[in-house]
């Protein structure tokens, strides 16, 4: 790796990293971006520049591609990241704000779920996923349902330990809407946050709205697969082993094939 | 080990039964806190009989799609509340039938149900108390977006009172019963005997619109191998001996109903053949879902399982992360999420503020207010009535009377005073007088006050023209200071008034036991008139 990179090549390597962060721009619709994109896939140098401009900042290089174009992940503490704390909705008691974290982040990972239903989809660069506000409730309430099923003969929580209830009854005893005098949507309801959380994705970039359908449908992008299967599944898959309620699958034992290039 | 599995089952039945208590006390609660509702005297009503009949109405009203909504619901339980109390306004019937429904949505609550403390011995023997949440009603989204009720299993379990039976097995003994009934001519038991079987078979339908839900949504949840082809089997062999045997039961009722006399025999007649044609109907409603499901599934599967072979293994989000996630206890379940959530929200642009942007923020008119909410209207304003009854001269003068701290007088001399002066400050001396027998001493304590004044009564009658009574002796007393602490320098300071005056005085206050002891022991011929203001004030 050399040392000495002309100035003009680390505006590039920002000016790539700047695109990133307006995730709703596309290497195909900016002639520029999509320059610096080639440039990043065919030049290691400009790459590697890339990646330690990107680290200086606090971010990761999770791909950079002519779909998805720069998809960025920020690290521990940096200034870019996006707290939980921040997006749920605060709530005054205690516990319950846990429990509405929880909720939150529950229905985060189901409309991952729902987008890439299989491995394969997660995979495929090509798939192109749907999900809906409806479906993405239903989701989370059928497997709910599969688990009170499954559950055991008596396993209503304790009435002295809330914390040891398990999420998904906090999740099928929250209504799934509510009536409200002005008409608009409760937020409190699963449906409420599930509205809530996929707009926040498609604020983000990882979402595209396609119709009003089903209470709002939308379709996923490039850059949500990435983010995923690069990072937030690896990133939950590793506390749920460190918790040991998920075996890492046999043959191979890997979740990928191969390490992202990053940092 | 005979004996621990008759303690299990035993047990149990014991939970299934507190459980189905628990499910009726919405209803009873209803009827406990109608008389504290502000709005309406609502004790006429019998809240838990509207409680049951709204959830009827849902439950009738229930089919595959959709059920009734708010206006629906509380429009159809009109008739009902109006005939409980016809004298009153159909605004009261309406804010009823809304309390109702609120109540058994629970709104209010974060999680609009219910929950119950139950206690439950667990198989280890160890005696656990255990939350048991239900919910009667519940609000859900129809494709339209319109919010619809629908009444869970709770609540027509609850309404139909069969907790523990096969829906099957009593929708035929339902059947049986109302032929015979019919047939023996009861036509009102009759006509429950209909309605129960309709609720059952909105039941059976319920099950029925899970499973096809579940299949819709991803068909690896059902066994499209066994379980359903089974259950789709037994729903059709239903649906067709149901056919037989409500078409049977239409034509006799029909017939029953026409050559009726009896005008109130014929309008039963008529109530229960329109339950059975709403049954009949419900029934082809059930088997048209039933014959499209077969397409459900192979739509899904293509959607769903047939694809190219896998380039790259990647997580299951569904089966590795979301099912186990949703498994864990509430407290586990955060640290995934939240590296989840933190890993895959993707970056934010911290804002940074521009000279611009706030100089074009500041400079932006004010929001035109008409827009948003219409406009304001003028409050029209009445100065509050006086409701002073007694001015601030006749209180000073009332003040310098009761301001004893020497010697107590009679209440017969401070009226006779104060009347020279104004008979308005007789009264209100007189007024001050009953309000100081039982002073609020504990009060008095709180809002450090320095004196309270003290009404004894002694026996002597009151002779007055204008107020009858016993004639109080009065006495102003020095309010001891801090209870906790006796030797603080303002009680020592009082200490000369409270000794020659009722210093026991805190024996009707809360529970300043040092005051108390210092009273006593400086003036113990008061003590006597001290425990008589202590049973006053009692």
């Amino acid at each position: 790796m050399s040392t000495g990179h002309a100035s003009a090549d680390a505006e590039a390597a920002a000016r790539l990293l700047a695109f990133g962060m307006r995730p709703k721009l596309v290497p195909g619709r900016d002639v520029v971006y999509a320059d610096l994109v080639r440039r990043y896939g065919e030049d290691s140098a400009f790459k590697q520049l890339t990646h330690a401009v990107a680290a200086g900042l606090g971010l990761m290089v999770l791909e950079v591609n002519a779909q998805a174009g720069a998809v960025l992940a920020a690290t521990d503490e940096s200034v870019f990241e996006i707290k939980m704390d921040s997006y749920a909705r605060q709530s005054k008691i205690r516990e319950r704000r846990d429990t509405e974290k929880v909720l939150h982040g529950l229905i985060h990972l189901a409309t991952a779920a729902l987008g890439y239903p299989r491995p394969d989809d997660l995979a495929n660069d090509t798939y192109i996923g749907r999900v809906s506000v409806e479906q993405v409730d239903g989701v989370v309430r059928e497997a709910c349902r599969i688990l009170d099923e499954r559950a055991a003969a008596n396993t209503d929580p304790l009435a002295d330990a809330p914390e040891l209830e398990q999420a998904w009854r906090a999740y099928a005893r929250r209504p799934a809407t509510a009536a409200t005098k002005d008409g608009r949507l409760a937020p409190d309801t699963t449906r409420g946050m599930v509205t809530r959380a996929l707009r926040f994705l498609a604020e983000q970039g990882f979402l595209v709205a396609v119709s009003s359908e089903q209470g709002g449908t939308y379709r996923t992008t490039p850059r949500y697969q990435v983010q995923v299967r690069e990072l937030a599944a690896d990133a939950a898959f590793d506390e749920l082993l460190a918790l040991g309620v998920v075996a890492v699958p046999g043959d191979g034992s890997t979740l990928r094939a191969s390490a992202t290039d990053t940092l | 080990m005979r004996a621990d599995e008759t303690t299990a089952d035993a047990d149990e039945g014991l939970a299934r039964r507190l459980k189905a208590l628990a499910c009726t006390a919405p209803l009873h609660d209803l009827d406990a806190r109608k008389s504290k509702l502000d709005w309406a005297d609502a004790t006429v009503y019998q809240m838990a009989e509207i409680g049951l009949h709204t959830i009827d109405q849902v439950t009738i009203a229930m089919d595959f799609d959709t059920g009734a909504d708010h206006q629906q619901v509380t429009r159809r339980l009109l008739p009902f509340i109006a005939a409980q109390a016809p004298d009153r306004t159909a605004d009261e019937h309406a804010r009823v039938a809304r309390w109702v429904l609120d109540n058994l949505i629970n709104v209010g609550t974060t999680d609009r149900g219910f929950r119950r403390v139950y206690g439950a011995v667990d198989a280890d023997g160890a005696y656990r108390r255990r939350a048991f949440d239900f919910k009667l009603l519940v609000e859900l989204a129809a494709s339209d977006g319109e919010v619809y009720l629908r009444a869970t299993d709770e609540a027509i379990n609850v309404l139909v009172g069969a907790l523990d039976t096969d829906v099957e097995s009593a929708h035929v003994a339902a059947e049986v019963k109302l032929e015979n009934l019919i047939t023996r001519g009861r036509l009102a038991d009759a006509k429950l005997a209909a309605e129960q079987a309709r609720y059952r078979t909105v039941q059976y339908g319920e099950i029925l619109r899970a499973k096809l839900d579940a299949t819709r949504r991803d068909v690896r949840s059902v066994d499209w191998e066994r379980e359903l082809p089974e259950l789709l089997d037994s729903a059709l062999t239903h649906i067709e001996s149901r056919f037989r045997a409500e078409t049977a039961i239409l034509k006799n009722i029909t017939a029953a109903r026409d050559e009726a006399e009896d005008p109130d025999h014929k309008r039963r007649a008529a109530e229960l053949v329109d339950i059975v044609a709403d049954c009949i109907r419900r029934h082809t409603q059930l088997q048209n879902r039933l014959q499209a499901a077969g397409a459900v599934f192979r739509a899904e599967q293509d959607r769903q399982q047939f694809s190219g072979p896998a380039q790259r293994s990647a997580v299951d989000v569904f089966g590795q992360l979301l099912t186990p996630t949703l498994d864990l206890p509430l407290s586990d379940a955060l640290a995934p999420v939240e590296a989840y959530f933190r890993a895959g929200a993707g970056t934010t642009v911290p804002s940074v503020p521009s000279l611009p942007s706030l100089v074009s923020l500041l400079l932006r008119p004010a929001p035109e207010r008409d827009h948003v909410v219409g406009e304001v209207p003028d409050p029209e304003l009445q100065p509050a009535d006086d409701v002073d009854a007694f001015t601030d001269d006749q209180w000073r003068q009332a003040d310098a009377l009761l301001d004893l701290p020497e010697v107590p007088r009679r209440l017969s001399g401070l009226l006779e005073e104060a009347r020279t002066a104004d008979p308005a400050v007789a009264r209100l001396v007189a007024l001050r007088a009953v309000h100081a027998y039982g002073p609020e001493v504990g009060g008095a304590l709180r809002q450090s006050q320095q004196s309270v004044l003290l009404a004894v009564d002694d026996g002597a009658e009151l002779d007055d023209p204008e107020i009858g009574g016993a004639d109080l002796l009065l006495m102003s007393a020095a309010v001891d200071g801090d209870p906790g602490d006796p030797g603080d320098p303002r009680g020592e300071e009082t200490g000369g008034d409270t000794g020659t005056g009722a210093g026991g005085l805190a024996g009707g206050g809360e529970d300043p036991v040092a005051t108390d002891a210092d009273g006593v022991e400086r003036a113990p011929d008061l003590f006597d008139d001290t425990e008589s203001i202590e049973e006053a004030a009692l």
